[in-house]
């Protein structure tokens, strides 16, 4: 592993690393030819317009519905889960989530931790704290094996490794992985990756998983995926730990059906995955293998926040297809990592400013073309735009305005003078004599205006009022003021 | 309790009023086409051959047969098999090279040799699913989660009068809220990734093989 992995980078520094990214030829090869790749697949699944359409309706309502009886499916799940013998946890914070995973590590005398893909664990740095206690995680997901090795993190919440090429898996191996030599034969380097794994398999004493879906009616933690590890996480090793954010549950089994539909068919064009793994319960009597213990960590870490707001509620729909980004203009272009969050692209942009707060994530809100691509591909119809601009508003509002649902970092890209402009231009929007008075005076003085106006002139010409404004052209055709 | 009663609080204090109406999936899925048996394992069969698993229909007289003959061709020395009638009539057919033992002993007894020594796990599908192409395993006593998962050749044997159009079918046909087993494992296709610049490579954790017999169902023609 790397001496040295990538920490969190504070998203203060985006507009630097998208700058450097937008620079990188190989990195902006590497996601062109990913996202044609995705968004091709994508396309061949939902070829019927009609059941897309319909079935986006249902898979929105559905997640709909399991929001608004969030805090009574919650408890549901709880009752059900414990009854069938798995552990739930409950935490606020991603440092509780933390302890509370060191804490069954602990009491069970574990050291080797195998992970199964969970982007929870990376919200919470999961891998990072562990390691701090003397813990050891190996991440089993070939994309997130790949990305550890390297000391990075995911770029993509689908497919982690998505801005490497085979060339760089190949040195990354050759270095790490004993007697392995430099080839760039897939199969032979997803072997390589399996031979490495597989001991680590067997000698985890604790295996982590995230959760895709979690049934209230059933007590069933429903987990999607195609390479096996996720099954090896979650059977293999005598305790299973499994952590999800807490909008994941839904109502009924039967929910999950259509929504594992949009899910696989969003997320890499694939009818179906490999595995569906449900688990329910610990190793009962009589089964021969198994975990012996299994727990579920149900995580806030800033949820709430959105929750709280009916406009903002929708964010939680989010089913982590990825759909968003792989459609995305400035993701498709910056990729994953100049986010500095976990989550990147159209919902990164959207959830991070509810985990970090505004003042941490208030860039991201403005990184985007209101295209609207986004929301068009979301198999739950979540209206990203509108949030987008909702999250722009919050990030300008003033920092001391009292208002029913307060962000936190509120006010975190406000500006007085911003304020005053805008101040101003709406008075004489307003005004007609006062329009009158700026057409007038804006069309005399052109000549005054300057070549360098902020960041419009970066990229383009600079602005200057026309000569006679539209109202004077129009009078001279004889209309009326 | 307090990150628990935190969490609540919040989210009753902000939860929406009135009562929503539940969606109806079983509406949404209802009024479609059904499918005959020929047409459902016609499918199951297509699909699992598009996911690049190794398809053969068997008659019900001859299945252990067929099924030692694959072994055969595969070269497998060791065969675990899933306690049970079929088992026992497949260890009863095995080719002079192979040599069977059901999965007997819990996992931590022998968690090495199964990783190493084991060249094909051999199960019985509860269900299948046309659609997707999926067989749908309940693990329980007679089926240990890792006889599917572990040894790199899994061979699987499914009854076609066993075959739902849909997922939506099997779940509602089976009664699954009613009766979830502790893992229910839904297979579709050998172990895979494309986690290397998107391209395709089998075997990544799981069975780099996948092999299905389909027992052809009572009266229906060879």
């Amino acid at each position: 592993m790397s001496k040295h992995p990538m920490q969190f980078v504070p998203s203060a520094d985006f507009k630097e690393r998208a700058r450097g990214a937008l620079d990188d030829d190989k990195l902006r090869k590497s996601f062109r030819g990913a996202m044609d790749f995705l968004q091709a697949k994508r396309r061949n699944q939902f070829s019927d317009e009609e059941e897309r359409e319909s079935l986006r309706d249902l898979g929105s309502a559905i997640r709909k519905y399991a929001l608004a009886n969030l805090p009574d499916l919650l408890e549901q799940l709880e009752r059900k889960l414990t009854a069938n013998g798995i552990q739930v946890h409950w935490a606020e914070t991603a440092a509780e989530a933390n302890a509370i995973v060191l804490d069954i590590m602990q009491r069970n005398a574990a050291r080797r931790m195998i992970k199964g893909k969970s982007m929870a664990s990376e919200e919470i740095e999961l891998n990072h704290y562990l390691g701090e206690h003397g813990m050891e995680c190996v991440e089993s997901d070939m994309g997130e094996y790949i990305v550890q090795l390297a000391g990075e993190k995911p770029s993509h919440i689908v497919m982690p490794a998505i801005h490497k090429n085979k060339a760089d898996v190949a040195k990354l191996f050759e270095e790490h992985i004993p007697d392995t030599p430099y080839t760039e034969d897939v199969d032979e380097l997803i072997q390589t990756g399996r031979r490495a794994l597989r001991q680590r398999f067997m000698e985890a004493d604790v295996g982590l998983s995230g959760v895709n879906f979690a049934v209230a009616e059933t007590g069933t933690l429903w987990l999607i995926e195609n390479e096996g590890n996720g099954r090896l996480s979650t059977t293999v090793p005598p305790v299973h730990v499994a952590i999800m954010g807490m909008e994941k549950v839904v109502a009924k089994l039967d929910h999950v059906v259509p929504l594992v539909s949009l899910l696989t068919r969003s997320a890499t064009g694939q009818a179906v995955t490999t595995y569906f793994n449900l688990i329910s319960s610990p190793r009962r009597p009589g089964e021969l293998d198994g975990p012996r213990e299994v727990h579920l960590v149900l995580l806030d870490n800033g949820r709430s926040q959105a929750y709280a707001d009916e406009q903002l509620r929708s964010t939680l729909q989010c089913i982590r297809c990825g759909a968003c980004m792989n459609h995305c203009p400035v993701y498709g272009r910056i990729g994953g990592h100049a986010y500095g969050t976990t989550y990147p692209g159209p919902i990164g942009k959207i959830l991070s400013p509810h985990l970090l707060g505004l003042d941490e994530a208030g860039d991201l809100p403005f990184a985007s073309t209101l295209c609207g691509a986004c929301s068009e591909v979301c198999p739950v119809r979540i209206p990203i735009p509108d949030l987008l601009i909702r999250l722009r508003n919050e990030a300008k509002r003033n920092p001391n305005e009292t208002v029913a649902t307060p962000l936190r970092g509120q006010g975190a890209k406000h500006s007085a003078a911003e304020r005053v402009v805008w101040q101003f231009w709406s008075g004489a929007f307003k005004s007609p004599k006062a329009w009158a008075a700026l057409r007038w005076g804006a069309t005399r003085l052109r000549a005054f205006t300057p070549g360098a106006q902020a960041g419009w002139t970066q990229h383009r010409t600079p602005l200057k009022p026309a000569p006679r404004s539209l109202h004077d052209l129009l009078k001279d055709k004889g209309q009326p003021e | 309790m307090n990150a628990r009663t935190n969490m609540l609080n919040k989210l009753r204090a902000a939860a929406p009023r009135g009562a929503s109406t539940m969606p109806d999936v079983a509406a949404y899925y209802a009024g479609r086409p059904a499918a005959t048996l020929a047409e459902r394992t016609e499918r199951l069969a297509a699909e699992l051959t598009a996911s690049h698993a190794d398809v053969r229909v068997v008659s019900r007289a001859g299945w252990a047969v067929d099924v030692a003959r694959a072994l055969e061709e595969k070269g497998v020395r060791r065969l675990l098999l899933q306690s049970g009638a079929e088992g026992q009539l497949l260890a009863g057919a095995l080719p002079a090279g192979t040599q069977a033992a059901e999965f007997s002993r819990p996992l931590e007894d022998w968690k090495a040799e199964l990783f190493e020594d084991v060249d094909a796990g051999f199960t019985v599908a509860d269900c299948a699913i046309a659609a997707t192409g999926t067989l749908v395993h309940l693990c329980g006593p007679h089926m240990p989660r890792t006889l599917s998962l572990v040894p790199p050749l899994h061979l699987v044997l499914v009854d076609a009068a066993r075959i739902y159009a849909t997922l939506f079918d099997a779940a509602a046909g089976e009664n699954w809220p009613a009766r979830m087993p502790s893992n229910l494992v839904m297979i579709s296709g050998p172990s895979k990734t494309a986690d290397i610049q998107q391209t395709l490579a089998y075997g990544a954790h799981g069975p780099a093989r996948l092999m299905v017999f389909i027992l052809r169902a009572e009266g229906e023609a060879a």
